[in-house]
């Protein structure tokens, strides 16, 4: 175990964390304003890969194809809370569960009759392939080193809108006291379409970019959308600092455990029992943090409802 | 200027205004009195559009508001300071000043932050602090200023000065003054009458949903009768 892994699966864990801010950041935004339980953000993030991966195809430019996926899961993501989720902001949560995951059911067949059930893979253009030496001794991919890059500025980007401008001002304004907002003169209803769409943009994001390091296929979704629940649960709900901070450390800890956990078990108990036990361990990991914030701070790390 | 005729609302199957009519006309001081409990904030909120009106019509300067959405009404010029102040607790007072700020009649005299930091020096040492960290004077007049800030054409104060020192409550009626002065509608709700009478043109008495009196500053003040019946002065 040289010190040049464990800093790549280090910033993997990064990596993985970004991806699973991009996610939780507007989850966690729309179950805080609108007090909204979305299952089917992670419908969104499908949505996002294909449609990079569609338009990458038609275009030829996977650039232009992730710009055109991005604007594909801004333009679905307003037309569902338009269209059904809207009807649901006064609803309890369990009618909110079960029409958002109808709205599972629903996209993952969509995208099952228009893309077939296999697994798409796409490949990254030349400029994305190589690696960079970070220090003699450790390389990492250029593309998940974006994938990072692209991560944080979104974090830094969403934190100004959200604490500098007046759009996030009314937004915190209206997580505590929508009917206020709304007698002083905005149109709170368009302003959370909005949002909403912005948070299903920041999901299809996600997803587009996991589209090469990962599957693109029906369902995708739903596997990144547990461990966001955990990061929120971890984060606090409704907090933007909650999520990027709880992210990272559910991006570090599920990537760092998964790589390491059998090889350090081997040097304590016997290798055939850390064999079966480590890979347990290591996916049971984020949940037992989880279990531990809970128990410890059950509002979360950062509680402030909307900030 | 607003005019509010036959306004019948109800909380589900209770019904709580039974044929509201009243009028405010441009630049002048009205008020809506009455005991705890007669309707005053509901007429406000209906004629807000934040809870919706059965039945009756509302018009300002002309045109329909019934049926509205609250946005909306706000927008046609109407600002509201409403009961239990209602700030946002979890943004600064800089904030709540310019979050909902507009200028949408094109008033050749906006409101800014320094008018309203002029008009309340208080707040001005305050502005950033969080909502939830002023006293109740100190919300109320950030409450005042954040409708100000919408630039409305009429405001509306609901019990703006409940529960607040007396000091505080002179200050606050001091402003109502100023602002009447400087050419504002305002429709106003409080229980001070020796106050309100100073300073109002017209006063409407709801008693149970209905409007039983109305008149001028002088007839409220001959007349103990109403003050006595109805207002329990
Ligand atoms: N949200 C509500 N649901 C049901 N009933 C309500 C609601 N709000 C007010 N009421 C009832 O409607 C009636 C009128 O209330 P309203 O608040 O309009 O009176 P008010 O004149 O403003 O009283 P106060 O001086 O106490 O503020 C009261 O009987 C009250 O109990
Ligand atoms: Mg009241």
């Amino acid at each position: 175990m040289t010190f040049g892994l464990v800093f790549e699966q280090l910033l993997n864990g990064v990596q993985f964390g970004v991806m699973l801010f991009l996610m939780a950041a507007g989850l966690t935004l729309v179950f805080g304003i609108m007090n909204l339980v979305n299952l089917a953000h992670g419908s969104l993030y499908m949505v996002g890969a294909y449609l990079a991966v569609a338009a990458t195809a038609w275009t030829g430019n996977f650039a232009l194809g992730a710009a055109l996926g991005l604007a594909g899961a801004l333009l679905v993501g307003m037309v569902v809370e338009v269209v059904a989720l809207r009807t649901l902001y006064e609803r309890d949560h369990l009618d909110q569960v079960l029409a958002t995951f109808g709205l599972i059911l629903f996209f993952n067949e969509l995208v099952a009759i228009v893309w077939g059930r296999a697994a798409l893979y796409t490949s990254l253009p030349a400029w994305l392939q190589g690696h960079v030496e970070l220090f003699t001794g450790s390389r990492y991919p250029v593309y998940r080193g974006l994938v990072i890059v692209v991560g944080l500025l979104v974090a830094v980007a969403l934190w100004y809108v959200v604490t500098r401008t007046r759009i996030g001002m009314l937004v915190r304004a209206g997580a505590s006291n929508r009917t206020m907002v709304a007698a002083l003169g905005v149109n709170i209803r368009l302003l959370y379409t909005v949002v909403f769409g912005f948070g299903a943009a920041l999901a299809g994001l996600a997803g587009l970019m996991a589209g090469p390091i990962y599957a693109v296929q029906p369902g995708m979704g739903e596997l990144i959308l547990i461990q966001v629940f955990v990061v929120i649960v971890i984060g606090g709900i409704g907090s933007i600092r909650g999520a990027l901070v709880g992210a990272l450390v559910v991006g570090i800890v599920d990537t760092l455990g998964r790589a390491f956990l059998k090889p350090l078990l081997g040097s304590v108990i016997s290798p055939p029992a850390a064999e079966a036990a480590g890979p347990a361990l290591a996916s049971m990991l984020i949940y037992l943090l989880m279990a531990v914030v809970l128990a410890v701070r059950p509002e979360g790390l950062f509680s402030s409802r909307g900030s | 200027m607003l005019s509010v005729e036959r306004l019948e609302t109800a909380y589900g199957v209770s019904q709580v205004l039974f044929g509201v009519s009243f009028a405010v006309e441009s630049g002048q001081v009205v008020t809506l009195l009455g005991r705890n409990g007669m309707g005053k904030t509901t007429t406000v909120l209906s004629v807000m559009g934040v809870v919706r009106a059965r039945s009756g019509t509302i018009a300002f300067e002309g045109k329909p508001l019934h049926g509205l959405p609250s946005f909306r009404v706000a927008q046609a010029g109407l600002g509201l300071v409403p009961e239990g102040r209602q700030i946002f607790p979890n943004l600064t007072v800089h904030e709540n000043l310019i979050a909902t700020a507009a200028n949408r009649s094109g008033a050749v005299m906006p409101w800014t932050l320094d008018r309203v930091f002029d008009l309340f020096p208080d707040l001005a040492a305050r502005r950033h602090n969080y909502g939830n960290q002023l006293s109740g004077g100190e919300q109320q007049m950030l409450a005042i200023g954040r409708a100000l800030m919408t630039n409305p054409k009429l405001l509306i104060l609901d019990e703006a000065t409940e529960g607040l020192a007396p000091m505080i409550r002179t200050d606050i009626y001091r402003c109502l003054e100023r602002l009447k002065s400087e050419g504002l509608s305002i429709l106003v709700i409080d229980k001070d009458v020796k106050a309100l009478a100073r300073i109002a043109d017209r006063h409407y008495v709801l008693e149970k949903g209905r409007v039983v009196w109305n008149g001028s500053s002088a007839d409220l003040t001959a007349n103990q009768d109403v003050q006595h019946r109805y207002l329990g002065v």
